[in-house]
């Protein structure tokens, strides 16, 4: 199970990447195992403000459909288009051409409510047992 | 197999109309006709009756093959109901004769069926009056929750919520929330029943309506039903019956002297009429005395002379929620189907029904995991959890089951239970068959710890193989392209 | 006869494996005081018995009459091939294709038909089929104000009052605004619909040919509908589309309608078939089963239930709709149709429809105190004026052995004196004539 050093992340297995005042969000490599084959994602439009913990797009696999939580407000800059046409991309790099959208952070502080990924590891793990 | 569009050939042809006996007319105008023609098959009368022949024989049928498939009630469909259904007197009828001035008289006979089919579901569910216009059981359960909403917005009361359990079908939040309530999910106990703590912690005065399948979807019968409906009625709730399962208590219990308010039935599934491979279903409607006066329009009345009309006088009726009286020509067949049986035979299908499922449940309980180890009614749910600790999925043994010539179970469902297999043997399957089907079964569990990886191979017989279901949601394919 | 095979000996047997001692053991969970109050059920009656009774039933509904009603509903010839092959118990006693692999047959079939619909209609993508005109058309309303996020309803009153009157049934506890626009001269009135056409509209909803009979070109319609952000939302009648500018070629974005009449008997109002064919970018927001195709780990082709995520089973309450089946089994007889009559075959059928009601009307308009309305071209279904009232009309002319037509009285105020009248390929010139001849007695007297 991969999780990278330099993100952080959610109880809902989401992850992002701080880049300045921006943020880079995406769904974790155990979500995506857990989702099995995606089949189609729905992104939110651009220039849409997203609220913490707000459902803010949806991920559907042959036999379900995911809400993806908002791991931080803000407003939408930019979509990953790829995955409209590659939704596969999810599984293959999650973290890398899998990603999700670019926000614009309305609040620094929301940062805190993150789980850094030694906590997230310990997370899942405690996940498992149950 | 080729598709119809690809055994094409250019003129050639499978249907002669009658030559023209009137003067040919002006054209209509160009820009009203279309450029692009329709792209249809061009094949004879042989090739389409072929074609469709060899088509109908890549399916298993309740015909063909034993089709236990829960919670859809695949009982066998007598024939003399079809036969019954394409009566021209009943075929040909046209739907708007009865609203013509005077064409009350045209159609006597069918209104009489409507009228009669109405009473008799009335007596075998214990409620006021039904209505047999929803088209199936989904869209009798939106009537249901229209005529819900109908009776509180009469009443002036701000109702925000239905409340449902998370055994429930799909389709039960699905239609609340189609009608305009917030869905409020209540969870099962470890008994397999409503959890009754957390029911009483989201029932409040904003609760709309209760919508419980009974038996449930575990295929288990809740003794504490009553008390569920007197505390849902306590707050001005209304108590909302999913019929799918009424084929385990005909007889024997009725929705209405339980104290539902709202039920709706599937006449394809009790009533024995064909499925028709996803429809056509009917879905009627049943409602207590509180609710009658917002049945949709029209109303079938009997005149005090006897004669049957159509009432459409009903000012707090939620209006039309389908085009005429009902799927009239399946109403047909379960109408026939109720006459045929009569009350012992109504008794005796539930009876049965019941007597088969605890059979397979009974023989199989020591292969499979119970969701509840305890007397079931018309259907049993079992796991395949102890499977998976092999690797082998309920999704394998569906598939070997279809090597073996059976249609599987309903799998996955309900989804509160892990890797569910879900029997509905029906009441018209023999002993042998549910022995066959049942050692099948435990083949199966065998194979599991002996050598799994022929389950997964599964299944070797059929036309095609497992299909690749993740390319067929990624790259819609969705129709032939010339 | 209760189709039960379980011999009593089988009985206790299997009572006995289940380990109790009588049938009244497995209700035990039904407590006493919930037991039936009443059961009265008429005793139980052999087939002949049953088929009799319900041969008298039949012989009470008036089907001998000439049948000139449409109204949205019609008498059209059905190819005995058609009963044959619909009644295969292989297709009617099957389910929903659950289980791809022993399902094939249907599966290829319904792949077939949302072929056949993607052609008539001129549109992308077709599901499985839908119960009926009316919910099919609510169900393109819906996709309307969810796609666009609006709530606005721009409903053209040339669309069936049966299905105007559904669409109001079912969005009456969800806050939609719906506007109706009139017709005028047997049109569709643009300036009213652009009146009222604005950024919170969802939808403009309009049917060809409209209740009245006459068809139109909407593109224009559809354009200014487009340049507001709205969808545009066609009700049309597939044997017209044998001859009609398709849907697809006007710009709509969803075509929806009655497929009664490709094969499926009147039956008193059902079952049908309800149709649905949207452009491709609405795919998601589509409701009911679709059926894809795909591939086994062979390479073979096969069908499959797809884009499931939609559906109420897996997205429950957020699902696209409450549907759970489809009408396949009208499905079917509307493929079998088609596919009898193919290419050449509907062509010629719309225009056989055509020339017979062309031909009634050049009849009728020779009829004193009748007057054929001739704003707008028709397909197989016109308008007359009447000197008398309609209803009156048509109760004398079922005497005569006629189902004459539709008095639009019923539907629209102050149009007691019109008759909707239907001319099928079924009807005979003999039969127009003795029409003509029947309606002039019937207006004189």
């Amino acid at each position: 199970m991969l999780i990278p050093d330099n993100l952080f992340y959610t109880k809902d297995h989401e992850w992002v990447k701080i880049d300045g005042d921006n943020a880079i969000i995406g769904i974790t490599d155990f979500a995506q195992s857990l989702l099995g084959d995606v089949t189609f994602i729905d992104l939110p439009k651009i220039g849409l403000i997203i609220k913490q913990t707000k459902p803010c797009a949806t991920v559907e696999s042959v036999k379900a459909a995911s809400d993806v939580y908002a791991p931080l407000s803000g407003e939408v800059l930019k979509t990953n288009n790829e995955l409209t046409s590659h939704p596969e991309l999810v599984n293959k790099s999650p973290y890398e051409s899998g990603w999700f959208a670019v926000i614009k952070m309305a609040d620094e502080t929301e940062k805190n409510l993150l789980m850094a990924p030694a906590q997230y590891k310990a997370y899942i793990e405690s996940s498992q047992k149950k | 197999m080729q598709l119809i569009f690809e055994k094409s050939r250019v003129g050639r042809r499978g249907f002669q109309l009658p030559e023209t006996d009137v003067p040919e007319a002006f054209a209509l105008p160009d820009k009203y006709c279309r450029k692009i023609k329709a792209c249809l098959p061009e094949v004879s009368e042989l090739d389409v009756v072929r074609h469709f022949s060899n088509l109908s024989s890549r399916n298993f049928s309740v015909d063909t093959n034993f089709y236990p498939l829960g919670s859809c009630t695949m009982k066998y469909n007598p024939k003399f109901t079809e036969k019954i259904a394409v009566m021209p007197g009943f075929a040909d009828l046209h739907p708007l004769l009865p609203q013509l001035l005077g064409g009350g008289m045209l159609a006597q006979g069918a209104l009489e069926v409507l009228y009669h089919m109405e009473r008799l579901l009335s007596e075998i569910t214990g409620m006021a009056e039904f209505t047999v216009q929803p088209l199936a059981g989904a869209h009798g359960e939106l009537t249901g929750v229209m005529l819900i909403a109908a009776y509180h917005k009469n009443n002036s009361s701000l109702k925000k919520h239905i409340i449902i359990p998370d055994s429930s079908h799909g389709t039960n939040p699905a239609s609340a929330a189609i009608a305009g309530y917030d869905v409020v999910v209540v969870p099962t106990d470890k008994d397999g029943f409503l959890d009754m703590q957390a029911y009483k912690k989201a029932l409040n005065q904003e609760t709309a309506a209760v919508m419980l399948t009974c038996p449930d979807t575990l295929g288990l019968f809740n003794s504490k039903i009553k008390e569920i409906a007197d505390l849902a009625h306590s707050v001005g709730a209304l108590m909302y019956y999913d019929g799918a399962n009424l084929n385990a208590i005909l007889g024997k219990c009725r929705p209405g002297d339980i104290g539902f308010d709202v039920i709706h039935l599937n006449l394809h599934k009790t009533f024995a009429t064909p499925h028709g491979g996803g429809g056509p279903g009917a879905g009627p409607v049943g409602v207590c005395e509180k609710l009658v006066d917002f049945l949709p329009v029209s109303r079938v009345i009997r005149r005090i002379d006897g004669t049957f009309a159509l009432d459409y006088r009903r000012h707090k009726s939620i209006g039309y929620i389908a085009p005429f009286y009902g799927n009239f020509a399946v109403i047909l067949k379960a109408y026939s189907y109720i006459l045929m049986l009569g009350k012992s035979g109504l008794i005796e299908a539930s009876e049965n029904a019941v007597l088969s499922a605890n059979y397979c449940l009974a023989r199989l309980k020591d292969y499979y995991k119970p969701a509840y180890d305890k007397i079931c009614m018309h259907e049993c749910v079992l796991s395949a959890s102890r499977q998976l600790e092999q690797g082998v999925r309920a999704l394998d043994i569906a598939k070997y089951l279809i090597d073996k010539g059976f249609h599987p179970p309903t799998i996955y469902f309900p989804l509160i239970v892990k890797e569910a297999i879900m029997i509905e043997p029906t009441e018209t399957e023999s002993k042998e068959t549910l022995d066959v089907f049942i050692d099948v079964m435990i083949e199966a569990a065998l194979l599991a710890k002996t050598n799994p990886s022929a389950l997964h191979l599964a299944p070797l017989t059929m036309p095609i193989g497992r299909l690749d279901e993740t390319k067929a949601a990624r790259e819609p394919n969705l129709r032939w392209q010339p | 006869m209760n189709y039960i095979s379980h011999t009593e000996l089988e009985k206790k047997e299997m009572l006995k494996v289940i380990g109790v001692k009588g049938i009244d053991d497995l209700f035990k969970d039904i407590p006493d005081d919930l037991r039936p109050k009443s059961f009265n059920i008429p005793d139980g009656k052999s087939e002949f018995e049953v088929i009799e009774h319900l041969k008298l039933l039949a012989r009470k509904n008036a089907t001998h009459l000439t049948n000139f009603v449409g109204a949205g509903f019609y008498d059209h010839y059905i190819p005995a091939a058609v009963d044959a092959l619909a009644s295969d118990p292989k297709f009617y006693t099957a389910y929903t294709p659950y289980q791809a692999e022993c399902s094939q047959g249907w599966l290829q079939a319904v792949y077939e038909y949302q072929t056949v619909i993607c052609e008539l209609t001129g549109l992308g993508v077709s599901n499985a089929s839908l119960y009926d005109g009316g919910t099919a058309l609510y169900e393109a309303a819906m996709m309307a104000v969810r796609f666009t996020g609006r709530k606005k309803i721009i409903v053209d009153s040339g669309v069936n009052l049966i299905y105007r009157t559904m669409l109001y049934a079912y969005t009456s506890n969800l806050s939609i605004e719906f506007v109706e626009t009139p017709v005028v001269h047997g049109q569709s009135c643009r300036e009213d619909i652009y009146k009222n056409l604005d950024d919170k509209t969802a939808a403009v909803i309009v049917q060809n040919p409209n209740f009245f009979g006459a068809v139109d070109d909407f593109s224009d319609i559809v354009e200014r509908v487009h340049s507001k952000g709205a969808l545009a939302i066609a009700s049309v009648y597939p044997v017209s589309l044998g001859m009609l500018k398709s849907p697809g070629e006007m710009g709509f974005d969803i075509a929806t309608g009655e497929g009664q009449s490709l094969g499926i008997p009147l039956s008193f109002g059902g079952p049908y078939l309800g149709f649905i064919a949207v452009k491709k970018e609405y795919i998601r927001q589509m409701p009911g089963r679709i059926v894809g195709a795909t591939v086994d780990k062979d390479g073979r082709r096969g069908f499959v239930l797809t884009l499931q995520a939609r559906e109420q089973h897996i997205r429950r309450e957020r699902a696209t709709s409450n549907i759970c089946s489809n009408e396949a089994l009208c499905a079917l007889r509307a493929l079998i149709y088609i596919s009898l009559l193919g290419k050449v075959g509907l062509e010629e059928l719309a225009r056989l429809n055509y020339e017979k009601a062309e031909f009634a009307k050049s009849v009728l308009d020779k009829v004193p105190g009748v007057k054929v309305k001739r704003s707008s071209p028709t397909f197989n279904e016109f308008t007359l004026q009447l000197s008398k009232n309609a209803d009156e009309a048509v109760h004398r002319m079922i005497g005569k052995g006629f189902a004459c037509g539709f008095p639009l009285g019923r539907f629209y105020k102050g149009m007691d004196n019109y008759l909707l009248v239907a001319v099928t390929e079924k009807r005979t010139k003999e039969e127009i004539v003795n029409f003509a001849n029947s309606l002039e007695a019937a207006l004189c007297s």
